[in-house]
């Protein structure tokens, strides 16, 4: 009785120790981690840029210049990382969506916006391609593809997330003339609401349906052997994808961000020319073309091109970047 | 087609496990010690209130019971949802910085599993009950000595409790990916690893990390029952 007793309190002994020591490796780790780096700067970005990889390469090469800077991205659709960075919880955004950049801007939550990358969305779509919309221009595509979808023939696949992306496919949509919230009530119409890659293998499992994909995406499941789809519609100035970065606005009082600074620092490091042609080889390895395009450096060496036409057309405000207003102590990112 | 995925989804979790590849093995490690400290916090405050439950009975005990048995289905979306506006830096707590921080996911998974612990718990306990309260009572025990005794019985069972509690720690995602924003290196962990692999098409890596997940589940659980024969 007395050894059971004894038995049974070595086990409570040894079970209490072990609690004690996982506690104390678990506090110590946090103050490690808290301690390490003096500052934290977080980037609320979209899953399509995240996604591929591209950022956690950035994040490597600039760690490596500003060794007292944690960079850390939060991936989310581009309408929840605007709302994360508006609620304070991010420092800056990456992000593909004009319109709400410049709500963004406009609302006082962001300054100094730079354009920085650009890449093409495409429409793609099961293989001899039934609908007939091969070489369209996307809004001819559009048309024929809901007639197509109204005759049985086809169905269509939408991100159905508040995505950028899906902003995209529903300005391609009004473009065409037609209203979302229509479209949404026919049965060829499908919300999947979810990512890229979710909603792409939602297509390739439909029977005879098509999606609007941005290239990233695309070849990344199709090297990964996960869709067969073929690129149907490719780019244009319609299906044109721009990225930017907005630093969170240091006087706004609501945002409580400290780390103004370290943001700049970041977004100066995302136009540099290290950055820039980072973002003009990353994918080449893997898929033989480079997912991004770099703005910065297309801005220097081929300012006349259609596609720098193209992208001030569409992600400028008043042919600016970013209007002087939304400017703060940043001369020198700007010429 | 999807055979082939499953049997390269083996080759890989073999892979990554003999390699040690060291991303991974932080991943795992990261996973096990957020999810231990949040069984370590749950417990503190879990198994004072198992006790109170399964032994004592006063007014409301049996609405803190069905409280506690529907808490068990709390969405972990919804609660990691709570908790990210609660701890927003421009919510109400957000002073404490918990958003982003291994230690919030820990505090966030220990609230989720409280209810798992204090059911189990407190229904072990209370199972016992009767025939040793009798017996002890004969011999002249305290009521406080009585408790001991009884915990002391049941110690495999509310070590299984927490093992259970653990083990739904360590497999939920909800709350890992809304507080922790599945950030490399700071805050990601199996379940946000195998979300991320999975939105990024990398399918046999996913299952591989499900597979890792699985083993160190399972591993646990037999251990303990094989030592809870003796």
């Amino acid at each position: 009785m007395l050894n059971r007793e004894f038995g049974m309190n070595t086990k409570i002994i040894a079970s209490l120790f072990v609690v004690i020591v996982i506690t104390a490796l678990g506090l110590y780790s946090v103050t490690i981690s808290a301690n390490l780096q003096n500052q934290h700067l977080i980037v609320s970005t979209t899953t399509s840029l995240y996604e591929t990889g591209l950022l956690d390469v950035l994040k490597t090469e600039f760690e490596s210049q500003y060794f007292n800077i944690n960079v850390s991205f939060i991936s989310q659709g581009t309408g929840l990382a605007i709302q994360t960075a508006m609620r304070g919880d991010a420092d800056m955004i990456v992000v593909h969506d004009t319109a709400r950049e410049l709500a963004f801007l406009e609302d006082g939550y962001g300054v100094n916006r730079k354009v920085i990358a650009y890449n093409f969305f495409i429409v793609v779509g099961p293989v001899g391609d039934p609908a007939g919309i091969r070489s369209m221009s996307p809004v001819e595509a559009l048309t024929q593809l809901k007639h197509a979808g109204e005759t049985g023939l086809i169905q269509w696949v939408s991100r159905g997330d508040d995505s950028g992306t899906h902003a995209k496919e529903k300005r391609l949509w009004a473009a065409a003339g037609f209203d979302v919230e229509d479209l949404r009530e026919m049965s060829w119409y499908l919300e999947a609401g979810s990512g890229m890659t979710a909603t792409l293998k939602l297509t390739h499992e439909k029977i005879n349906a098509y999606t609007l994909c941005d290239m990233g995406s695309y070849l990344n499941n199709y090297a990964h052997g996960n869709i067969d789809l073929e690129v149907v519609v490719e780019e244009g100035k319609d299906t044109l994808n721009v990225y930017s970065a907005i630093a969170n606005n240091p006087e706004k009082t609501e945002l409580v961000t400290a780390n103004f600074e370290a943001s700049m620092k970041f977004l100066e490091f995302l136009i540099s020319d290290t950055c820039q042609s980072i973002l003009a080889d990353f994918g080449t390895d893997d898929f033989g073309r480079p997912l991004f395009n770099p703005y910065i450096s297309l801005l220097e060496n081929n300012r006349d091109s259609d596609t720098v036409q193209w992208i001030q057309d569409l992600a400028y405000f008043d042919g600016t970047e970013c209007p002087e207003v939304y400017r703060y102590n940043a001369a020198n990112i700007y010429e | 087609m999807i055979d082939l995925t499953i049997i390269e989804a083996f080759q890989e979790a073999f892979r990554l496990i003999i390699t040690a590849d060291p991303e991974v093995f932080s991943i795992v490690t990261r996973s096990i010690y957020i999810s231990g400290l949040a069984t370590v916090l749950a417990c503190v405050w879990g198994i004072p209130i198992s006790v109170l439950v399964g032994l004592y009975s006063f007014p409301g005990k049996r609405l803190l019971r069905s409280l506690f048995n529907a808490l068990l289905g709390i969405p972990t979306v919804a609660l990691g949802l709570t908790l990210y506006l609660l701890w927003s830096r421009s919510g109400p707590f957000g002073f404490f910085h918990l958003l982003y921080s291994p230690l919030g996911i820990a505090i966030g998974q220990s609230i989720l599993i409280t209810p798992i612990l204090v059911s189990f718990a407190s229904s072990t306990l209370g199972s016992i009950d009767t025939k040793i309260k009798d017996l002890a009572k004969t011999l002249g025990a305290s009521d406080f000595q009585i408790s001991l005794t009884i915990i002391r019985e049941s110690f495999w069972e509310i070590l299984l409790s927490i093992t259970a509690s653990f083990n739904r720690a360590f497999a939920e995602l909800g709350v890992a990916i809304m507080i922790g924003g599945n950030i490399r290196y700071v805050t990601r962990m199996l379940t946000t690893s195998i979300a991320l692999e999975t939105a990024r098409g990398d399918i046999p890596f996913s299952i591989a990390l499900g597979i890792i997940l699985m083993v160190i589940v399972l591993s646990i659980t037999l251990i303990i029952n094989y030592f809870r024969k003796d």
